[in-house]
């Protein structure tokens, strides 16, 4: 019985960081059409950026919120001298344009911070809290934490204020959109910001459970992109589950099954399921507003 | 009603890549006319109503709104200036709900006119239009045509616009509908003086509610006028009013 909560308990935090990786592919697809598969890279930063200033000796709390600017603004600068001139036209070379940037933000950090893990110390103290034979690390309720936040304005930006229709009116009508003197480039501005920003609070929240290094980005933006496309790619709250199942199977394969095979048994499951859904779990079928 | 000029086409040459689909129209609109453009499918009627309101880039020549050049600035600016564009197929925003469409419409005046008084404008609209009140909750999408038009003209009226441009209004609607949508229309321009372009290829109901008109032919004015001269006149009347000219 302990094993199990174990389980879900590490289930619930790798599985929320993914949803909140997901949610910044939905973001940025649902305003601008382009899968940002530089997203990973963001908690990448995130992380990492955070460990350098608190080097410095910087206090916790401000580290963290400049690390999420930082961040927040390089997220910015990729969407308004790169992507925004990308070829509009074409899904693919957009696609290949972030698989390039990826890699590039990488190659940057690589030489930055070098191929050595970094430690991020925990939000609070390292010692476990234990009831009734399950402990957890303090830090993994801090993430849990985060991602809640995150998730909750997220859904409140998106669902009751003018500025989330505005972003969701780009994905329905483009033109129309227009014609109602929104500007479209600086609603994909805002969602790069956004997917950035909520990308490193992300990294940072679960650096300190594991280590750091300058490719954590590469399988957190995997599963993240796995959790977005089986979650549908349209529905925040779709791809929000998608992300936490993945997270579960993950943490149970790992726990009940073997630890080598965890990522084995997430991306057979996600097979199968696009095998028999294509539109995902909760994708609505295409009916020409989406959709890969 | 004044001579006011409102819109002002000048020349104007439009392009997809290398092929020239109008050949320097002149055309200006007056301060509270309607006044609508005809032609048949292809004569490049939707084309010039996109190259007005910025939705088109290869352009040149002139377009003046209120004497300002519109020639390069981008269609989200237009709704600011006071134009807005009702375009072909109406275009609402099919998965939001008709209240949310109407938001967008006043969405750029929200800043500075405060939400109270769009939510009052709203309410206006929602007497004028009541159908639209019964399915405030509903997504724009499952609306009928004919209520999606009205959607989409009332989310331009929450422009506050001095110009609108509407783009077949009639297009897939029954005779019915497109008489009560072109009333509408009329109604608008009398109570709020706003001046109107429409593209129309139903000739005959447009030209019952416009002042002037213009014909629209390959990409040239091939005629303009009083709207009540071109209803009578015979080429028009055997190519676009459906009635064949009996004797040479």
């Amino acid at each position: 019985m302990t094993d199990f909560f174990q389980f879900l308990v590490n289930g619930l935090v790798s599985g929320g960081i993914y949803a909140i990786v997901a949610i910044g592919f939905v973001t940025i697809y649902q305003v601008s059409k382009v899968i940002n598969l530089a997203q990973g890279e963001f908690l990448m930063l995130g992380g990492l950026i955070a460990v350098t200033l608190l080097g410095t000796g910087m206090s916790y709390g401000l580290a963290f919120v400049l690390s999420v600017l930082m961040v927040t603004l390089i997220g910015m600068l990729l969407q308004r001298f790169v992507v925004r001139y990308g070829p509009m036209s074409n899904q693919i070379s957009l696609i290949i344009l972030t698989i390039g940037l990826s890699i590039l933000i990488r190659g940057v950090a690589s030489m930055f911070w070098g191929k050595d893990a970094y430690a991020l110390a925990p939000f609070t103290s390292n010692e476990p809290i234990t009831f009734s034979g399950i402990s957890m690390a303090q830090q993994s309720l801090w993430v849990i934490l985060a991602v809640l936040l995150l998730l909750f304005v997220f859904w409140f930006l998106m669902n009751k204020t003018l500025l989330g229709k505005k972003m969701y009116a780009c994905s329905v009508n483009l033109l129309a959109t227009r014609l109602m003197g929104i500007n479209p480039n600086k609603m994909a501005l805002l969602a790069f910001a956004m997917s950035a920003a909520s990308g490193a609070i992300a990294g940072i929240a679960i650096a300190p459970l594991n280590v750091t290094s300058y490719d954590v980005g590469v399988m957190l933006g995997i599963k993240g992109f796995s959790a977005a496309i089986l979650g549908g790619l349209q529905n925040p709250i779709g791809v929000t589950a998608a992300g936490f199942l993945i997270g579960l199977v993950e943490a149970f394969g790992a726990g009940l099954i073997s630890s080598g095979l965890k990522d084995a048994i997430v991306f057979l499951l996600i097979i199968g399921v696009l095998m028999i859904k294509p539109t995902g779990l909760f994708g609505e079928p295409s009916v020409g507003k989406g959709g890969l | 009603m004044g001579q006011v000029v409102v819109l002002h086409v000048d020349h104007l040459k439009a392009n997809y890549g290398p092929v020239e689909v109008l050949h320097g129209v002149n055309l200006h609109v007056n301060k509270g006319e309607i006044v609508s453009l005809l032609g048949a499918n292809g004569a490049g009627k939707t084309t010039l109503l996109h190259c007005i309101s910025g939705l088109h880039d290869g352009k040149q020549g002139g377009i003046y709104f209120n004497g300002v050049n519109l020639m390069g600035v981008p269609a989200e600016k237009m709704v600011g200036m006071g134009m807005a564009h009702v375009p072909e197929r109406r275009q609402v925003f099919s998965t939001l709900s008709v209240e949310d469409n109407l938001w967008l419409g006043a969405s750029h005046r929200l800043p500075k006119t405060g939400k109270k008084i769009i939510r009052e404008e709203i309410e206006e609209i929602y007497q004028r239009f009541p159908i639209l009140k019964e399915r405030s909750a509903q997504l724009g999408g499952t609306l009928s045509g004919g209520q999606q038009q009205m959607l989409a003209i009332a989310r331009a009226l929450l422009a506050k616009p001095q110009l609108l441009l509407l783009d077949e209004p009639s297009l897939g609607l029954a005779p019915l509908i497109v008489k009560e949508i072109l009333n509408m229309v009329q109604e608008i321009r009398n109570e709020w003086g706003t001046s109107i372009l429409l593209v129309e290829q139903n000739a005959h109901s447009a030209l019952k509610i416009s002042d002037r008109a213009y014909v629209l032919h390959n990409g040239e004015i091939q005629m303009h006028g009083l709207a009540e001269d071109l209803a009578r006149d015979a080429r028009i009347q055997s190519a676009y009013l459906g009635k064949a000219v009996t004797h040479g």
